[in-house]
């Protein structure tokens, strides 16, 4: 189901680039053309107190062109991906989908302002592209020295208890096939990288 | 015995071994046969497709090809973790969805010869077969000692019954499923309000203020609905609010204990096996002293008698009554002249 894009008369192509792109970005069908700036979205986020936009606004920015605004912007990292938003839209727009695709952007463009949130995702697909498992305990590690040294003595004794309890892996797990992940991944990243 | 493909996700063998043991535990009770897929990779959670998304499709696409090249006749592949099975079911809707998505990622698996088909493997979460494949008689024919009096908080957390990408569930903010499985059990069900409410998922290591704040939202009502513990369905919600609820109780100056389980353990211990190998006992905050309440008088204090204030006089005017001079209510007394 393609949805056809209604472009406001009179206005130039130009300002609604931004948001084809993110829409071409998606992974299913965004329907973000869709949006009829209801606010029922941020209305049923339990993140929307700490984001800098509501997703309503965040979309109306990008109807405007307002790209940079857009990708600096702390909404997309702040969505906790819990999918009310998504059940209760009236237009069926796949506002998760889109805080990807804008988190995608802004991961590319390094427009973000805190560096914590991408720095976690770019350790764990790191990982992942290592080992072909996430390693918990690695990866808390190495985020916590990274990015929140401070909080490393109080987050210990939670990881001893844990690791009490068995419940920490020492070594990561390595799948079999690792040389097939990898190609998989080389050549989809080589894709994404063709718009 | 009915076959499924398993895919267990990388939490089973760590934080979420509990989960693993108690499966393990319950599926020759319901007859369940999980064969676990080869050689699975993680299923990038709600990371990787935060960096880039060809990669992240592709990375989740590489276990439904292989689900796909080990199913014999027409086994659906199951995940038990939420977030697993929603990224499994997801790629496979948005592959059938976005032509260009099915493109890209297929190339990307043809670089390790792998190939698929979207719509070729059914994904399923293990509460949903259990509820409809095995059902609730089978699971209360099991039942050989009912967790009466054990009062227990249903938390499913979003991504089992949203976005629901294949229209499995009816309702998808207040779902009956874990709540009638439990009262199968013989437990005694809270009517918990925020029980497809976010647990934060990632938020503890990224923005540990929002975190916190979104697993003291539930504890606080779990506490408020005196739950003896919270019952869950995600490895994911599990140690946010087991392991974090010290950060958070440290963070609001509260003292909350609120055990968290997975569903699988409480079947384990309804059906009779021995509660140490379902992994209880693993949980930072220790559920092993609310489970001595099974089989105890229920609290009385659980369903309270609601407080009713008495009715004023129909007939008098509403005005607050004021103490009477005289014996008896002064209200009562101009009502009785009128009668008279």
């Amino acid at each position: 189901m393609i949805v056809s894009q209604v472009r406001p008369v009179g206005e130039a192509s130009s300002s609604l680039e931004f948001l084809d792109d993110v829409s071409a970005r998606t992974a299913g069908v965004s329907r973000l053309e869709m949006c009829i700036q209801c606010g029922t979205c941020g209305g049923s986020c339990p993140s929307a107190g700490d984001m800098d936009h509501t997703p309503r606004m965040l979309f109306a920015m990008i109807r405007a062109g307002m790209e940079a605004e857009a990708l600096r912007s702390n909404t997309p990292w702040m969505c906790v991906s819990c999918y009310h938003c998504v059940v209760r839209c009236p237009q069926g727009v796949h506002i998760a989908d889109v805080m990807y695709t804008l988190k995608c952007m802004a991961e590319e463009k390094k427009t973000y302002r805190d560096k914590t949130p991408p720095n976690f995702a770019r350790v764990f697909v790191s990982q992942v592209g290592r080992f072909g498992r996430s390693w918990e305990i690695g990866l808390s590690v190495r985020h916590y020295i990274r990015c929140y040294l401070t909080r490393l003595p109080r987050m210990a004794p939670m990881g001893l208890r844990l690791f009490l309890r068995g419940r920490v892996e020492i070594m990561p797990h390595h799948i079999h096939d690792k040389k097939q992940l990898q190609a998989i991944l080389r050549r989809a990243r080589e894709l994404e990288q063709v718009q | 015995m009915s076959r499924y493909l398993y895919y267990p996700g990388c939490s089973m063998a760590s934080s979420g071994r509990s989960y693993r043991e108690s499966i393990a535990g319950v599926c020759e009770p319901l007859g369940l046969t999980l064969t676990e897929i080869d050689d699975w990779n993680c299923c990038g959670a709600t990371e990787f497709v935060g960096v880039s998304i060809s990669p992240a499709y592709a990375l989740i696409a590489r276990n439904l090809a292989i689900a796909a090249s080990e199913r014999q006749n027409g086994e659906p592949l199951v995940a038990a973790c939420s977030a697993c099975y929603l990224n499994l079911a997801k790629a496979d809707a948005y592959m059938m969805e976005r032509p260009l998505l099915n493109e890209r990622v297929n190339e990307a698996l043809g670089a390790g010869g792998l190939h698929y088909d979207p719509g070729t493997v059914e994904v399923r979460h293990l509460l949903e077969v259990i509820m409809h494949d095995v059902g609730l008689d089978r699971v209360k024919a099991a039942v050989k000692k009912p967790l009466t009096g054990l009062r227990v908080a249903p938390y499913l957390g979003c991504m089992l019954p949203r976005p629901d990408p294949h229209n499995r569930w009816k309702n998808h903010e207040r779902p009956d499923d874990l709540d009638r499985l439990l009262a199968a059990l013989g437990a005694d069900v809270v009517d918990f309000p925020l029980k497809t409410e976010c647990c934060g998922g990632h938020m503890t290591q990224i923005a540990p203020s929002v975190g916190l704040e979104l697993i003291r939202r539930l504890v606080d009502e779990a506490e408020d609905h005196l739950a003896d513990m919270m019952v869950t369905v995600c490895p994911m919600c599990q140690i946010n609010i087991d392991a974090y609820q010290g950060e958070m109780n440290a963070m609001f100056h509260t003292k909350h204990k609120m055990p968290i389980v997975f569903f699988t353990q409480l079947m384990g211990v309804a059906f009779g096996l021995d509660p140490k190998e379902l992994g209880i006992g693993r949980e930072l905050t220790d559920a092993r002293p609310a489970l001595t309440r099974i089989g105890r008088q229920p609290l009385a204090t659980a369903n309270p008698e609601p407080v009713r204030r008495p009715r004023p006089d129909k007939r008098s005017l509403p005005m607050p009554s004021m103490p009477a001079n005289d014996a008896g209510p002064a209200s009562k007394a101009p009502s009785a002249e009128v009668q008279q």
